[in-house]
């Protein structure tokens, strides 16, 4: 898609979008024994051995790295979870289904440095890839439906890289709908006597999908 | 907000007040969202200065004490999150001040947004940038065409001064129910805004939601 590349036109490039990902929280058993950390961010801990501990993703890639820690898998990782939420997906055309905001990000992640502590990774992996893509496509058919009396997208449950991705294309188009359906070029048109059918400035509809 | 002083473990401190951070997250995000410059959040920078220095102070008292490597290194991570937020934050203003200095300039309610040394970076970026033009190229001009600000005597307004776009399109997410939202002037465009919801919308119309805190720009 045009501009995905650009980090200027997406916002946020794609490792600032993880950036702010790994401050999501997930459910770490060390395996050793450490004092609380009192950090800018939050405190977190005291750490027991085999005690489960709540810390932000960024920490825990850190503590797996150096060994001293297993990484839950989260709740909507599962194989079955994941297989409902494809199901689902793959039934509504015109709804996203709830998932973290960050799936994606804490997902890549979690495969990159902690696979070993998924259970059926490679299965997990797949299936988030097929939801990935199931989602994409209705995103894709659902930009087909901008028209000039587009003023407001409402996207419920989008992701944060799927949000990403799509901000230029989704930002340019309505941007150029907006322009070129305004009153005033309506009129200049009109003047300037080039087509007679009367364009419906009906009240404008918002676009949900 | 501060949480050096919270002795809560960290699953009451996740569900307590916004810590800094999540605040000059939210603050660095709508910035990069946001076509225009927005109001410097100065006590929120102020403190998180602080923090910063503190763990600095306290990271040079570790290497002396000698506490275990992996700590350290931890800590070490948690101030360069912080500092990348605060100077990503900082940058991004400075590039739209840059890029937008002359129409910041000229106006009282941009100015009061800067922090005091933004407004200094501003004003001297608008003289230097006024002197470069006349000296490289105005001077040159034929009488009439030589202003900063004006295309020509004929203008009518100041056409040559770049302005952020204000009608752009940005993704936003409400924290609480608005309700029913009214986008444009005439009536004809009105949106229920729920919370949790994504929205893609004109910043111009929900630029005061923004300045309240009750819209994030993603």
């Amino acid at each position: 898609m045009a501009g995905q590349s650009d980090p200027h036109l997406s916002i946020f490039s794609p490792s600032e979008v993880e950036f702010v990902a790994e401050d999501e929280i997930v459910d770490i058993v060390p395996n050793i024994r450490m004092d609380a950390l009192n950090m800018i961010c939050g405190d977190f801990g005291p750490f027991f051995p085999q005690i489960p501990t709540k810390v932000p993703l960024w920490l825990a890639v850190a503590l797996k790295k150096r060994g001293k820690c297993t990484i839950r898998t989260p709740d909507w990782m599962t194989l079955d979870r994941l297989t409902q939420v494809l199901e689902a997906e793959r039934e509504s055309p015109r709804e996203f289904q709830p998932l973290p905001f960050h799936y994606i990000e804490i997902s890549k992640l979690l495969f990159d440095h902690a696979r070993d502590d998924i259970s059926d990774a490679y299965l997990v992996r797949s299936l988030i890839e097929d939801i990935r893509d199931v989602r994409f496509h209705k995103v894709e058919t659902g930009l087909e439906t901008i028209s000039g009396r587009t003023h407001a997208v409402k996207l419920k449950n989008l992701s944060a890289m799927e949000v990403n991705i799509v901000r230029p294309f989704m930002v340019r188009t309505l941007q150029a709908f907006y322009k070129h359906d305004s009153p005033q070029m309506i009129q200049q048109a009109d003047n300037a006597g080039s087509r007679s059918t009367p364009v419906d400035r009906g009240p404008r509809v918002s676009l949900h999908f | 907000m501060s949480s050096w002083d919270d002795d809560e473990t960290a699953a009451s401190a996740a569900e307590a007040a916004t810590t800094d951070v999540e605040l000059l997250k939210r603050a660095w995000r709508n910035e990069k969202a946001a076509p225009e410059v927005l109001r410097f959040d100065s006590p929120l920078v102020s403190r998180v200065r602080e923090q910063i220095q503190l763990l600095e102070e306290t990271l040079d008292d570790f290497a002396d004490s000698g506490v275990d490597d992996l700590v350290v290194s931890l800590y070490q991570m948690d101030l360069d999150r912080t500092l990348f937020l605060l100077r990503s934050y900082l940058r991004l203003r400075l590039q739209k001040i840059e890029k937008y200095t002359m129409h910041i300039s000229r106006s009282d309610d941009l100015l009061s947004r800067l922090s005091p040394q933004e407004r200094r970076f501003a004003k001297s970026c608008a003289e230097i940038m006024e002197k470069h033009l006349e000296q490289s190229v105005l001077s040159k001009l034929p009488y009439g065409y030589d202003s900063v600000t004006r295309q020509s005597l004929s203008s009518t307004e100041d056409d040559m001064v770049p302005e952020p776009q204000l009608d752009t399109f940005v993704f936003c997410k409400t924290k609480s129910d608005v309700g029913a939202f009214q986008l444009d002037d005439i009536g004809e465009e009105v949106v229920d805004l729920v919370a949790d919801d994504l929205y893609v919308l004109r910043y111009k119309s929900i630029k005061g939601l923004v300045e309240g805190g009750r819209i994030d720009l993603i």
